[in-house]
């Protein structure tokens, strides 16, 4: 989308300019004394619990104690996501390739799909208990819906013509969704699979919240609860981190694995 | 659509076998929570809670929490989808302002919306306040990006228009880019929804005790598995309803704006 822009130096060292007068922003809130610094930490104070959490910067008990925290909560999406792939993927794909299948599914995922994610949670907790794979089992829920929506919408929107060219091969249904099916719902399914790593992080850092499973939502709400602002606005710094590596990964990916569709 | 219509009976004993398995799934549930789960504190059977559900709604519990929830969803959806789109409009008319701060807006953008629930319970203590923060801060994003694109796709020539006129940027605006951009406008606020409700309830579950998301986790903690079902059937609906009034409202929108639907 961007590649075509020609690359100009005055709007980076502009964009650059920005993001740091939001810096000195903060940072002028906070010393200034603007915004109460139980709530607002200043940068520097944030870069120290930082560093100290991940183990980068000074001693003491809790240092690297972050970057194990951020660990667990990344191993929690990825996990989360990774099964929420492969159930939507192959959902999708029953669903949007059969008929009859559709009939029989769909109304079903249409009561359960504006559910919250976050609402199953009470209902896991009861059924699962106050367990790691009780979060992950909700995380895979929660983020199977845009892999599934997006596989199901793919597969439905093939065109007549090589749904006829199918049949004129007399490709069977498995060789169908193989061949004609599965590269046709590819963007469709990336961009889904894009949407469901956002929503794998989501319900892991609010499982890991309401679960008390070690991990950054944890960490986060105990700095709150103790007023560790510091270590809170760390916590928040390194979920942003997450967040941007992993949908900027995926947006690469994507353009990567579509790169045939633009010649 | 057209295919089915003229065979009605056939329509009919399609749409019957969607139904099947949900009845049966609650058949299935009720069963077994009468025999194997008997006494359970995790399950309790659908009739039950069925039963629990007439109750909360015969004490005024449930309309009090379901106000709760969706006067706060409500209210920072009007502030974040507000501002959103008023910051989306000005980046989408203003090509070199939006280039500037794209890489603030990347910066900020893909931050967790639930990573600020202790934030906000930091800043406002538990109530309104802090749901209507956390609602506000994840529908703006959204709401930002898509009225931005929508603004980028007002035909050209109109804007030479406005131009020509001589009509001043907030004319410009009220004029020629609103209601060009209206029904794209309510694709975007229709997603906008869905979020605010569902991030109204996360609050609500992980930290705020008022509303729906509270009222469930509540009867989760003092095990009575009918009314944690109740509430979350409830939340279903809920979560049904506003979303199809809100594609019914915005079908409505662009067939009056003009668009062929």
């Amino acid at each position: 989308m961007t590649r075509h822009l020609t690359f100009n130096w005055r709007d980076t060292a502009a964009s650059l300019a920005l993001l740091a007068a939001i810096v000195a922003l903060w940072w002028a809130a906070s010393h200034g004394g603007w915004v109460s610094r139980v709530f607002l930490p200043t940068p520097q104070a944030t870069l120290d619990s930082l560093l100290q959490g991940l183990g980068l910067g000074g001693g003491g008990a809790e240092a690297g104690e972050l970057a194990g925290f951020a660990a667990s909560t990344v191993g929690r999406m990825l996990w989360g996501w990774g099964l929420a792939c492969a159930a939507g993927v192959a959902l999708g794909t029953l669903i949007g390739s059969s008929d009859a299948a559709r009939a029989w599914l769909q109304p079903t995922l249409e009561l359960i799909r504006p559910l919250p994610a976050s609402a199953v949670i009470p209902l896991a907790i009861s059924i699962f208990g106050l367990s790691g794979g009780m979060v992950l089992a909700v995380v895979a829920f929660g983020a199977m819906w845009p892999v599934l929506l997006a596989t199901m919408h793919g597969m439905a929107s093939v065109h007549e013509r090589l749904r006829e060219v199918a049949t004129a091969l007399q490709l069977s249904r498995p060789q169908f969704v193989w061949k004609i099916g599965l590269p046709h719902a590819l963007p469709d399914i990336l961009a889904g699979l894009r949407l469901a790593m956002t929503v794998a992080l989501i319900v892991s850092v609010v499982g890991e919240m309401i679960a008390s499973q070690s991990g950054l939502g944890q960490a986060i709400l105990l700095a709150a609860r103790s007023f560790r602002a510091s270590e809170l606005f760390a916590g928040i710094v390194l979920l942003g981190a997450i967040g941007f590596v992993s949908n900027a990964a995926l947006a690469w990916a994507e353009a990567r694995l579509l790169s045939w569709q633009h010649p | 659509m057209a295919e089915t219509s003229h065979r009605p009976v056939r329509a009919f004993a399609v749409r019957l076998r969607g139904w099947a398995l949900p009845f049966a799934l609650l058949a299935v549930l009720e069963v077994y929570a009468r025999t194997v789960g008997r006494g359970s504190d995790a399950l309790a059977p659908p009739s039950a809670a069925v039963r629990a559900f007439a109750v909360a709604l015969g004490d005024g519990t449930l309309f009090a929490a379901t106000g709760f929830t969706l006067g706060s969803a409500a209210l920072g959806l009007a502030l974040g989808a507000g501002l959103g789109a008023a910051l989306g409009i000005v980046l989408g008319l203003a090509p070199r302002v939006a280039r500037v701060s794209f890489l603030s807006i990347e910066v900020f953008r893909p931050l967790p919306s639930v990573a600020l629930i202790p934030l906000a319970m930091l800043v406002f203590g538990f109530g309104a306040r802090m749901e209507l923060a956390v609602v506000a801060f994840a529908t703006f994003w959204p709401m930002l990006v898509l009225t931005q694109a929508a603004v980028r796709q007002v035909e050209p020539g109109w804007l030479e228009v406005a131009r020509a006129l001589g009509l001043s940027p907030w004319s410009t605006i009220a004029k020629i880019v609103l209601p060009a951009i209206v029904p794209r406008l309510f694709v975007a606020l229709r997603l906008a929804v869905a979020i605010a409700l569902v991030v109204a309830v996360t609050v609500e579950i992980a930290a705020n005790p008022h509303g729906v998301g509270y009222a469930m986790s509540l009867a989760q903690q003092s095990l009575d598995p009918a009314l944690m079902l109740a509430w979350l059937l409830w939340i279903g609906v809920i979560g049904f309803a506003v979303n199809a009034g809100m594609l019914r409202l915005a079908q409505r929108v662009a067939r009056r704006m003009g668009a062929p639907s």
